[in-house]
């Protein structure tokens, strides 16, 4: 997967993760193969962990390749919508795990024909829901974290987690679609990427944004090794129990001094605001 | 429509964002924050040789509406495509979580969105989306208290995460003029091809996108004519209904049974997806 276009093999990292993480698991029924859910235990707490995954098969054939599309929106929201509602008269409330790897959102003829922007809001309003309702959610990045894609899968998240690795990426759209967009080329894309961190593709670039909790090296992103996973766990552990003495809003995404515009605005509206 | 029903009418969509969301506030009731001379405009703009705007193309325009406080923010459809940058988004998602807060402490406020916009502004990419982000965390947020009415009136239409941000409203209202959805055309057939998506077949884009077969199909609550007056009464009509009773993201089982009834080996046309969401989604 490069950051030009969204040609080019499905990634199955998400898949690997997922299943990686939920090998002790308990998968959740009723969903298509393109969505993976299973409750697991971690460090005594129990969890849902859910991943949207290449589907070959898949009824809609622009959302093959681990796209969010309708079907993959709507299934995130039930597979969330179930545990916060499960839950409802519970005071500990289960922890939601998005393991991201969303190439992009579908783009097809039947996809805005049937609403796909209702689906991703379907998911995303889950999921921020679910933290307002005190479910610790927690998003891992261990591929692409695309646009739309992760707008409704992982980007409501109380804290964001990636692995530092080539392939993982966050954006908002890929270079030749950008290019096109904006009337540029790729190359001067490319160049100004380069020098304007929220324009550059890699997690380096966006670990500078501040919007991160975590970034982990691993030793092996296509293949996790027992330490790998195992720093993945402890880090789980440990965002859940930031979260637990942390506001639950979005909050904690602004202390960078890259987005000092953003915490100004703010600012600035609170005073003008009575 | 005939020519003195035309000269009579007083178009909405020819408004800027500013007097826009003049025209639905009660009157004389606005008041503009972080405003043109506030001066806060975009930090990125300018290394890429880009024109800033003073407001960033996003008004803040507090007051109220039936009597009752309000905020309105409404995106400037001619600067930069009404796209999403770190200070436009910061302006909306902060002003939507300062109207949250008030609800808190009693103060019922509602918001009102004036969505024309391509979504992420590319140039700030990155934080522009994490501005949108945000943007629907307050959305999701505000909402549980008072309504957040969604407005695509044209010309520029809603799409990206901020017509995800529409699909979270409380109320979404549209015009014929209106196109909401997720991709734009020209996104679409540069990812899937021309087959797929033709971006210069203007009438095939209008068919599936429009806003009248947005109201058709329920996926838009309110189908306006481009008149101030309609829509200030509309607006008016959705703020005092308060908070409705179901919300569409969360009709989820309803959605997934219309989906399973499609059959995906054909592309839709306009009539057929009327005719499977007609059923169901409309309420």
């Amino acid at each position: 997967m490069s950051d030009k276009n969204t040609k080019g093999a499905p990634s199955q990292r998400g898949r690997i993760w997922f299943e990686a993480l939920s090998a002790n698991g308990k998968p959740v029924a009723g969903l298509p193969d393109s969505v993976r859910a299973a409750d697991i235990d971690l460090a005594g707490k129990p969890a849902r962990v859910i991943a949207v995954v290449p589907d070959t098969n898949n009824r809609f054939p622009r959302a093959r390749n681990g796209e969010v599309g309708l079907l993959e929106g709507w299934n995130v929201a039930r597979a969330v919508r179930d545990v916060v509602k499960a839950d409802e008269n519970s005071t500990e409330k289960r922890a939601l795990i998005a393991v991201v790897d969303v190439r992009s959102q579908a783009y097809g003829r039947r996809e805005e024909a049937f609403g796909i922007h209702q689906a991703l809001a379907a998911a995303g309003a889950a999921y921020a829901n679910a933290r307002m309702k005190g479910h610790p959610v927690i998003a891992l990045i261990v591929g692409v974290a695309m646009s739309g894609g992760f707008l409704a899968h992982g980007y409501q998240a109380n804290r964001l987690i990636a692995i530092n690795d080539p392939k993982v990426l966050v954006h908002a759209m890929y270079q030749a679609a950008a290019a096109r967009i904006t009337l540029r080329t790729v190359e001067e894309l490319e160049k100004l990427a380069a020098t304007v961190p929220p324009m550059a593709y890699d997690i380096g670039n966006y670990a500078k944004l501040g919007l991160l909790w975590k970034l982990l090296e691993v030793e092996q992103a296509d293949a996790p090794t027992t330490p790998d996973l195992a720093l993945v766990r402890d880090t789980l552990v440990a965002a859940l129990a930031d979260i637990l003495k942390s506001p639950r809003d979005l909050s904690c995404r602004l202390g960078s001094e890259t987005r000092a515009a953003s915490v100004k605005v703010r600012k600035l509206l609170r005073e003008q605001w009575a | 429509m005939d020519k003195s029903q035309n000269l009579k009418s007083n178009s909405f969509i020819e408004l800027n964002a500013r007097e826009r969301a003049r025209s639905i506030l009660d009157t004389g009731s606005m008041r503009e924050l972080l405003g043109p001379f506030d001066r806060v405009t975009s930090p990125w703009l300018k290394e890429q040789g880009i024109v800033t705007q003073a407001d960033d193309g996003l008004v803040v325009a507090k007051g109220t509406i039936n009597g009752q406080s309000a905020v309105v923010l409404g995106i400037e459809g001619s600067f930069q495509g009404g796209s999403m940058g770190e200070v436009s988004g910061a302006k909306m998602a902060g002003a939507l979580e300062l109207a949250a807060e008030d609800n808190r402490k009693g103060i019922p406020t509602l918001a009102v969105l004036l969505l024309e916009t391509g979504g992420v502004r590319l140039q700030e990419a990155n934080l522009g989306l994490a501005a949108i982000a945000e943007i629907h965390a307050a959305i999701a947020d505000l909402r549980q208290y008072q309504p957040v009415i969604g407005v695509v009136a044209g010309t520029v239409g809603s799409f990206g995460g901020m017509s995800v941000a529409g699909a979270l409203c409380s109320y979404m209202v549209v015009t014929r003029e209106a196109r909401y959805g997720l991709n734009g055309p020209q996104v679409i057939e540069q990812e899937a091809g021309i087959e797929e998506y033709d971006s210069r077949d203007k009438p095939f884009i209008w068919s599936l996108t429009g806003g009248e077969q947005r109201f058709a199909t329920g996926l838009a609550d309110r189908f306006v004519q481009d008149d101030v007056d309609s829509m200030n009464a509309v607006i008016r009509e959705l703020a005092k209904a308060g908070v409705p009773a179901s919300l569409r993201d969360q009709r989820i089982d309803e959605f997934l049974a219309l989906l399973d009834s499609i059959d995906t080996n054909v592309q839709p046309n306009s009539a057929q997806v009327r005719e499977i969401f007609g059923k169901g989604v409309k309420a």
